[in-house]
This record gives structure tokens, sequence and C-alpha cells, in this order.
């Protein structure tokens, strides 16, 4: 019974990569892709946080560290040896990844709030390293012009005639699609594995979990070096879909707001609360800035974060339950 | 590059900048070091702070901290509203790490784009005679709009230490720190005691807001900056001593001083959150932790 629900769940996911795919054949109007794409980040954001921040329970204030470093590794790999589009997102999402492992490390001696403001400290010294290395353009920030066609086995994937995709916008979709769907499949694993059990166990009590035989230090190091490959990933995709990068966006205190938000706003105890958060978020997003302007659209997620953590402890999943239960 | 003068130029610019660092630490030294509310927002309520000055200093011609002290009260209420919130949604059902956290940051935020929606990210700033004044010892200068914030932060600083040594209600605060359970059992509620204190560390963001917008011309997200240095100081500080706050302070603006002027003002940011780091991984109870702190 688990067996087929377990593959249902991945035929699913499968279905949807397919269905994004024949998305950006049918669909013309570019300005969605673009807007898809940012909810799509927007997710994979909330999932990564949520890896720490739900399932272990510390609070990560510097998801944007994570993000603007997996973007600049990227461009350094760019740089350095002209990388593919793919190289540098496996590039970016790795070097993130080293940075969440080294930060497992901090969980050693910093627990709660104290590891929460160490990781908002990092944010800023990683945003001061770049600024002052001017190999990646310093504080002016740089240009990414794609020289290389990206390719995969020799077939042309990106094209005016005879390829997989139309534009570079569709492909980025498409690869977005697939990091998310990639980041939703790790999560339901964790959720319902020996490793998301045992670190359910340190969430709820670290001292007592230790004395059990949980492996914390290592569950931790896992989740964070997970956390930190996914929002690098991201991060490393980042530069192509705007062109242009600078520390300032790269490494703004927005993004981690957002990754925050998105999951305590959605429900942190599965991982549809923060696809939930990211959507009604992002969404939301997206239409106050094309109607009213970007200002506003930060006071939302001010706002809604506010209004959330008052007034529904557990998020939209709280709620949903909630809402079910009255319903029997 | 290195010359005498310029060494010591830089050293009266940093105690400057110490004391000015201080002013805008002590509130958080008093709700994060003694009360356990990790409050983010705190240097945003500064710049809260600062634009009420602004908003006077420009349309009515003010002295920016005669304004900061007349907004004392408003802070001071305002701290007392958001204290019963927290206490009740938060405090009370033992949720405060994660949502209290949330809370704050969304409050930061709040607050942010609401200044950004009526005054634009133009830089501001706020006129007075002494701003531009300059007294110069020889080679050394001593810029008034660096002195006059200085003595304001000392006497605020060195104030609020005697009131929480020598009088009942700091002596009380103090002990809502160590065992509050204690404070119940001789009938003081430690609740109370809490909103009150959480309500003065408020009121020296109006304050600390004036000296601010003295210094540095403001936008409405330059609170972000000290979110760094205001944290470092306090944990450096030892959580909740007055006297390790004002000694941290000291410490970061001398460095911080040092770092702008030999290295370039582009790393001066690295300074305060990489010591945040360095003191956070190898002594979290700071360098001037009180004796016996297990936390």
């Amino acid at each position: 019974m688990k067996a087929r629900r377990d593959t249902r769940f991945y035929l699913i996911i499968a279905a949807v990569l397919i269905l994004s795919y024949l998305v950006t054949t049918a669909m013309t109007n570019q300005y969605y892709f673009f807007a898809g794409f940012a909810i799509l980040q927007f997710i994979v954001m909330a999932l990564a946080w949520n890896i720490l921040g739900g399932y272990v329970g510390y609070v990560n204030f510097g998801s944007a560290a994570f993000f603007g470093m997996g973007a600049y590794a990227a461009i350094v790999a760019l740089q350095l040896f002209n990388a593919s589009l793919f190289t540098q997102i496996v590039i970016g999402g790795l070097f993130s990844a080293l940075l969440g492992f080294l930060t497992g490390y901090l969980t050693l001696r910093l627990r709660g709030v104290y590891f929460a403001i160490a990781t908002l400290a990092l944010l800023v010294v990683s945003e001061t390293l770049i600024a002052n290395f001017d190999y990646v353009g310093g504080a002016a920030g740089t240009y990414i012009l794609p020289t290389r066609k990206p390719t995969i086995l020799g077939v042309l994937i990106v094209g005016k005639q005879d390829a997989v995709f139309g534009n570079y916008k569709e492909l980025l979709f498409f690869i977005m699609s697939f990091i998310t769907l990639a980041a939703i499949a790790t999560c339901s694993f964790i959720e319902k594995s020996k490793f998301g059990r045992g670190l359910a166990a340190l969430r709820d009590n670290e001292e007592a979990a230790e004395c059990m035989g949980v492996p914390t230090l290592k569950l931790k190091l896992i989740a964070t070096t997970l956390s930190g490959l996914f929002m690098g990933v991201t991060g490393g995709i980042f530069p192509y879909y705007l062109t242009f990068v600078d520390p300032t966006s790269a490494f703004n205190l927005d993004i981690s707001i957002n990754a925050l938000a998105m999951p305590i706003i959605g429900g942190t105890a599965t991982w549809l609360g923060p696809v939930l958060g990211a959507i009604v978020l992002g969404t939301m997003q997206q239409v106050a800035t094309v109607t009213i302007s970007s200002e506003l659209n930060v006071l939302i997620v001010g706002i809604f974060l506010v209004a959330i953590v008052l007034f529904a402890p557990n998020g939209f999943l709280g709620l949903i339950d909630k809402f079910l239960k009255r319903g029997n | 590059m290195f010359s005498f003068e310029l060494l010591i130029n830089a050293i009266v610019i940093g105690i400057l900048l110490g004391g000015f660092y201080a002013a805008l630490s002590i509130g958080l030294s008093i709700s994060f070091g003694l009360l356990d509310i990790v409050n983010i927002a705190h240097p945003t309520f500064i710049i809260l702070g600062a634009f009420f000055c602004y908003i006077f200093n420009n349309n009515f011609g003010y002295d920016p901290i005669l304004v900061g002290l007349v907004f004392t009260p408003v802070f001071y209420v305002l701290g007392n509203l958001i204290y019963i919130v927290y206490y009740h949604k938060f405090e009370k059902t033992g949720a405060e790490a994660l949502r209290g956290l949330a809370f704050f940051f969304g409050i930061l935020f709040i607050i942010e784009v609401s200044l950004i929606v009526f005054f634009g990210v133009d830089f501001r700033l706020v006129q007075a005679d002494y701003i531009d004044f300059k007294l110069s010892f020889g080679d050394v200068d001593l810029p008034f709009r660096m002195f006059v914030p200085f003595v304001i932060a000392m006497a605020l600083t060195l104030g609020l230490q005697y009131f929480s040594s020598h009088t009942f209600f700091g002596r009380a605060m103090q002990a809502v720190a160590q065992d509050s359970l204690a404070l119940r059992l001789v009938a003081i509620d430690p609740a109370k005691i809490k909103r009150i204190a959480f309500g003065i560390s408020l009121a020296t963001c109006s304050i600390a807001g004036a000296l601010v917008v003295i210094v540095i011309p403001i936008e409405p997200s330059v609170g972000r900056l000290y979110i760094g240095q205001v944290f470092a100081i306090v944990v450096l500080g030892g959580l909740g001593s007055q006297s390790g706050t004002l000694i941290a302070a000291m410490m970061l603006g001398l460095i911080e001083s040092l770092v702008t002027t030999f290295f370039g003002p582009s790393w001066a940011p690295a300074v305060a959150f990489g010591a945040l780091i360095l003191v956070l991984a190898f002594r979290p109870t700071g360098i001037f932790g009180r004796v016996g702190d297990t936390r």
C-alpha cells in the first residue's frame, strides 16, 4: 500500500514535469515564464529553508547568503572556464552545499536565537566579501552574456529552429520546474524516512535525542548541506535569469525574509506548506509588482507574516486541518 | 599611507563612534539581554524615531535631540503595546523562539516599507547649528556631528546603568533575567516588569534615532546595516550588562574606524559581523559575560 502510494507520488511528479515542458511549447506570452520562474524560485527557497527551519527547528536568517554565494560561484565558473549553464548550476549548488556543511558545524555551539543571528551575520560577511571581490565585478555588479550554446549530448536545446526550447526563458523555466520537483521529492522522502524521524526527534528535544542514540551532529550536517544545496542551485541559475547580478540584489534581505516567511505562512510540517506559502505569496507579489509597486509586495509579506504568526500558528496547513476537522 | 596623524584621528572618531553605537545598542541590551526578547526590529524602530526627528526638524525647525526626547513616551507606549501582544501570543504559549522571531521580522518589514511608501528611498538630513561645527586641536579634529551624539549617548548609557543598578525597578529588571519564578514568589508580576522594561527599551530608540539622523543621512532601510552592530555589541557585552555594552560598543567603534581608515570603508561591515560570528562560535556568553550564566 505504502509502496504504491510512493509510486503514484513519483508518477505525479514526472507528469508535472512533462506538463511544464508542454507549457513551454504551447504558451507564447513570455511574461508568464518570467513570473512563473520567480514563483518556482520562491518554492525551492522555501522548501530548502524548511529542511532546516521546519524539520530541524534551526531558524536561518541568512538564506540570501546561500543563494548569493550560489549565484557568484556560478559567475566565477563562467569567468574561469566559460562554463555551460548546467555546469554553473551544479557548481553553484555544490559551493553553497559546502557553505551549508560548514554552517552545520556552527550548530554544535549555537542553538535557537544565537544560530539565527549568526546566519544573519554570515549574510553580511558574504555580501561584503563579494562586494570587495573585483574579479566578479565587485560592488558594481556584472553582466552575464551567454556565449556557449547549451547542448545535451550534442543536441542543441535553445535556438530559433530545430531546438527543444524556443528561447532561454523557456529553458530556464523548464530547468526550474525540474529543480522544484526534485526539491519536493527530496522533502517528501525526508518526511517519510528514518532520517526525517531523527530530525523531528532532535527538533523536539536535542539532548533527549542524543541520549537515545540519534546521531544529531550527522543529521544536522546533512540537513544544512541539503538546504544549502537547493539554495545554491537556485542561486546558480539566477545570473542567467536576470543577466545582471550585483551583490545588493543577490544578497538581498528580501530573499531571506521570503524564504522564511513562506514556510511559516504555509505551515512547516510538510513540504506542502512551503509550496502553498510560496505560491500564494509569490503570486500576490508578482501581481502587486505589476499592478501597484514593488515596495508594496514586501509590505504584503510583512503583514502576512505578522498576521499568520499571531492568528494561525500552524499556517495554511493548520487552517486547512482545522477546517477539515470541523467538517467531519 | 600610514601616518601618526591619521591614527590619532581614527582613534578619536572610533571612540565617538563607539559612544554612538552604545546608544543604539543599550535598548537591545535590555530587551535581548535581560528579557530574552529577540527584537530584531530594534534598529528599524530607531530609524522610525529618526524619521520623526526629520519630520519635525524639516517642517518646524525643532532640534532633533529635543524631538527625540519628546517622543520617548510615544515609543514607551508602543513598546508596552507590542509586549502585551508578544506576551499573550508567544511567551505564554512558549512559542517565542520561531514565531516570536518571525513576528519581529515582519514588524521590521512593515515599518520599513511604510516609511518607503511615505518618504521614498531618498536620503534625508536634519539641520542644526552644531552639526557643521568642528573643533581642531592641532592635527586632531573633533567634529560636533559626532561629538554631540557621543555626549547624549554617554548620558543615556550611564543613566540607564545607574537606573538598573540603583533603583528598585532596575533591580527587578535584573531579577527577571535571573529567575522570574523567584520574582513571582515575592509577589511581583514578571510580565508587568518585562512590559515596562520593553517599553523603556523602545523609548531609547527615539533618542537613538535622533542621534542617527545627526550622524548620517538616513533612508528607510538604513536600519538593516545596524542589525549586525547592535547584536554583536550586546552579545559581546555579555547580554544585559550595561557597562559591558558600553565597553563592547567602544571596542567595535574603534576597530571599525581603524579598518575604515586603513583598509577602506567597503570592508567595515564585515568587521562587526565577522566579530559577531567569532564571538558566537567561541564565546557565546560574551567577553564580559555574567559569571555563572550558562546561556
